[in-house]
């Protein structure tokens, strides 16, 4: 046996950086032995969790996006050029059974990891499908809310405040559609190919981008309309 | 059918304009000519457009940004002597609606399309060689985020030849950029430019990120890695955070443009200030996204050139994290204007000069690694030199300008002019320069003809002075930047000194293109064999000159900094026996084609040709989707010919080949 294939056997574990201190033990005792042990044969690093913590700095980056509309929006929001204000425009309880559906997307998008990692073929595309249903419903919501705020007179063009808040709230609502598309081409994925590793990582991606989309919903809710109302 | 697009697009009645797009249009049909005349398509297509390998897109990158460096410095060129000429009862030849378009050009292309590819390009060609990687987290993602950038370059180029070039500055301030004062299509095309590339420089910083912190070699631990490859990390969470302001600022004024929204508007309650902080939110760190790098580039150079480990690695790695994070703290210093008031003023003023200190202790580190040192006076060091010099007058006139009572004498003055370029030409630009002289035997193989890399340089360095420290007179004299014409007598002969230096840099840049041609004819006299010609330290010099496919044939384990230099010092010999199949992953058009898309999408948009807008969209996401079902990704390389190359390489080091 090699020296490299010992190596690979005896030290390959301990030798991920930050571990280098207890990697140089292991090694001090081969190199003792006479051995070269300056290299590493085989390499493997693991693709799902780089593809996570990918997904991860892109989210983070994408929150940022969202935090430059926040700040616009907290900027804007009273410069309503003699139109209406959010107290006027805002319809709570409506807006309250959008949050929910996205709320219970969430929790069904959730079950579907569940069953993903029970090997669920079936009840993994049976959740996402019911997610599916959940988040049409919040976008077809806030679309109509949307066409009634333009119909009587409130559209993005005529203040400010308006501006501000129809780019908020349809930037969040384009995410969702995003995330609809992705869920519809995860499905048929999983359906044709099964829960394979590629699917696994990329129903992760999808599941922890939808949550995000939730939290930054939550943002919009109490920010825009609680706040909007009360003021 | 075509939206507004129609013939009278075509700038025909000025002759500037259209000789530089026949000019253009003459290039490209020659490149194209060439290649088919060579039989190279099918080479260029899938060993190089649809690459997914770091280093051959690193040399794309690099390639972009010398075309680009070379179109930004045209307009230079035009603005030197344009101010030379006109003074009094002369009007010099540009009229100030052309004299606007050249100087939003310059600094939109010299900033987003020179040197920014320029450092994405040497973060990829030399970043995972230096971390033992053999490549980036996301290789395709890689050649994605290329194909981003040149096409926002080609489109925002395009416009010079199809409409016009923005008129409103190169960060297209409101209300000026507003459909009421600009009504054409240059800010547009300004802004679908820069979403395009920016949505590439938003992925590479993604990219970067995973790759450093996953990729690493055995044992190289964070405070083990190259300062180089700390700059990028660092760079790179810049770019992630600072790169989404960008998009939220152009998508905000585009709303404003294209659906009648009132963002930064001067009327129905719009804020134009609101869009200037937004921009200097994400400007502000631009330019240290641009800067880090190159901090790291010299950290490389100077230990090298001075034979000695570099001084105060640990401070160093802070201060380039304290860099980042100040960076973040300053926007407001580019408009103390604004009126914002003595408190915020005084704030600002003072985060912008505290950012001062941790740069001096880099300066002062690569003084004291040079301190004793046996220095070595090639190129790179050359520039680093230059660079020191340079960057601490820009760096000491930076902090003049921190302070608010002077910036409100000084604010938009030629003073800014001078001190910016003070930091950017004596920063950025000397440290890619060093960079890829220093870098080159390991990207290509063979060195650049030294004796013409000190002559561009020494042009490089007096033409530096000569152009720009006439400007700081100037500045305090009260000339304003962005004047096409000028009747103060005193002005005259400072505008014609620093005409005088743009030409010294233009000599500069030609001798820089002689260099690469003479380079490349004498490449075999010039070839490097031992793929250590620096005697350098870090891992990319064990590597043959350039790297094969896969880096790294066996992945070295790191015990100490300078990785390479350790290795040396231990006799470890470099020579495997024992090699095993290469996972790679394999070379894919999406990239390319989804870019191409985008590019029709973003014309499309800006000449609000709306089929075609929904076409290209939809043929963007339609790729991608191909592209999920692809599983046809990976392949291995033999064990057997990773065996054949290693030895071959190994032969040419021994000099039998």
């Amino acid at each position: 046996m090699s020296n490299e294939t010992l190596l690979m056997q005896n030290g390959a574990a301990a030798l991920k950086p930050g571990y280098a201190d207890h990697a140089a033990d292991a090694l001090r005792g081969l190199r003792q032995a006479g051995d070269a042990v300056d290299f590493q044969v085989e390499h493997h690093h693991d693709v799902a969790s780089t593809i996570q913590l990918g997904f991860w700095i892109y989210l983070m980056s994408d929150c940022l996006l969202f935090s430059g509309l926040f700040a616009t929006y907290a900027v804007l929001h009273g410069h309503t050029a003699g139109g209406p204000s959010g107290a006027q425009l805002f319809d709570l309880p409506s807006v309250l059974t959008e949050t929910m559906f996205l709320l219970f997307s969430s929790f069904t998008c959730g079950l579907a990891t569940l069953a993903m990692n029970a090997n669920n073929r079936n009840a993994t595309v049976g959740w996402l499908g019911v997610t599916f249903l959940l988040g049409a419903g919040f976008v077809t919501m806030e679309v109509r809310e949307f066409a009634h705020m333009v119909a009587i007179g409130a559209g993005p063009s005529h203040s400010a405040f308006l501006s501000s808040f129809f780019t908020l709230v349809a930037t969040h609502g384009l995410h969702v559609t995003c995330g609809l598309i992705f869920m519809i081409v995860m499905m048929v994925a999983v359906l044709r190919k099964g829960l394979t590793e590629t699917n696994r990582a990329r129903l992760n991606c999808l599941s922890l981008f939808w949550h995000f989309l939730d939290i930054i919903w939550v943002g919009v809710f109490s920010l825009v309309y609680l706040f909007g109302v009360a003021h | 059918m075509f939206g507004k697009l129609t013939l009278s697009a075509i700038p025909f009645n000025i002759p500037i304009v259209m000789g530089a797009v026949a000019f253009m249009v003459l290039c490209v049909i020659g490149v194209l000519a060439a290649i088919t005349y060579l039989g190279k398509w099918k080479y260029l297509w899938t060993e190089w457009l649809t690459s997914v390998d770091h280093k051959k897109i690193g040399i794309m990158y690099m390639i972009l940004a010398f075309i680009m460096l070379l179109r930004g410095f045209a307009d230079a060129i035009m603005m030197r002597s344009q101010q030379a000429l006109s003074y009094g009862s002369n009007m010099g030849y540009l009229p100030p609606q052309h004299f606007d378009q050249v100087f939003s050009a310059h600094g939109t292309i010299m900033i987003f399309f020179m040197a920014m590819p320029f450092i994405i390009g040497l973060m990829n060609c030399i970043l995972p060689l230096q971390i033992g990687a053999r490549d980036v987290a996301f290789p395709l993602l890689n050649n994605f985020s290329f194909w981003l950038t040149a096409a926002g370059a080609v489109l925002v180029n395009v416009s010079l030849a199809i409409g016009n070039f923005s008129r409103a500055g190169w960060l297209a301030y409101p209300p000026l950029s507003e459909l009421h004062f600009s009504p054409g299509v240059g800010v547009d095309y300004y802004i679908w430019a820069l979403q395009i590339s920016g949505i590439g420089t938003t992925l590479t910083g993604v990219n970067f990120i995973a790759t450093i912190l996953k990729m690493r070699a055995p044992g190289m631990s964070m405070m083990r890695m190259p300062v180089f490859v700390w700059a990028s990390l660092c760079a790179s969470v810049l770019i992630v955070v600072a790169f989404p302001i960008l998009t939220v600022t152009l998508g905000l004024l585009t709303m404003d443009r294209y659906l009648g929204m009132h963002f930064f508007t001067n009327s129905l309650g719009g804020d134009p200030m609101m869009y200037i902080n937004l921009i200097w939110i994400w400007g502000h760190p631009e330019v240290y996204i641009l800067i880090l790098p190159l901090f790291g580039v010299f950290s490389e150079i100077v230990p090298t050139f001075s034979g000695k480990p570099l001084f105060g690695y640990a401070s160093m790695v802070y201060a380039t994290m304290a860099i980042a994070v100040l960076s973040m703290l300053v926007w407001l210093h580019h408009f103390f204007t604004m009126g914002a008031g003595p408190a915020v003023n005084a704030f600002y003023g003072i985060t912008t000069m505290i950012i001062a200190v941790p740069t001096g202790v880099k300066i002062f580190n690569w003084i004291f690694t040079m301190y004793r040192g046996r220095v070595r006076f090639d190129t790179p060091m050359l520039w680093t030199l230059g660079f020191l010099i340079t960057f601490t007058i820009g760096g000491m006139t930076g902090v003049l300008l921190a302070e608010p009572p002077a910036d409100f004498v000084l604010h938009n003055s030629l003073f800014l002019i001078a001190h910016f370029h003070n930091v950017i030409i004596g920063g950025v630009v000397f440290g890619v320069f060093a960079g890829v002289s220093y870098w080159f035997p390991k990207i290509t193989g063979f060195h650049l003809h030294e004796g013409l890399g000190k002559l561009a340089f020494w042009f490089w360095f007096v033409g530096f002075y000569v152009a720009f420290m006439p400007l700081y007179a100037l500045g305090l004299m009260g000339a304003t930047r962005r004047m096409d014409h000028y009747n103060v007598a005193a002005w005259h002969p400072l505008f014609i000194i620093a005409a005088v230096g743009a030409g010294i840099i233009a000599l500069g840049i030609g001798t820089q293109v002689l260099q690469l041609v003479v380079s490349f004819m004498q490449r075999e006299k010039l070839r490097d064999t031992t793929g250590d010609p620096w005697n350098g330290r870090t891992l990319e010099w064990s590597l043959p000159s350039p790297a094969p496919a896969y880096n790294f044939a066996r992945i070295p384990i790191v015990r100490e900094r300078d990785a390479y230099w350790d290795m040396k010092k231990r006799g470890v010999d470099l020579k495997g026996s024992t090699f095993v199949p290469i996972h790679m992953p394999r070379n894919k058009a999406t990239g390319f084609i989804m870019a191409g898309c985008m590019f029709v999408t973003g014309f499309a948009l800006v000449w609000q040709i709306w089929w075609l807008v929904i076409a290209g969209f939809a043929a963007t996401v339609a790729t991608l989707i191909r592209h999920a079902f692809d599983d046809d990704r990976d392949y291995h390389i033999g064990a057997d010919e990773v065996r054949k190359s290693e030895a071959l390489y190994d032969r040419v080091k021994a000099g039998s080949v």
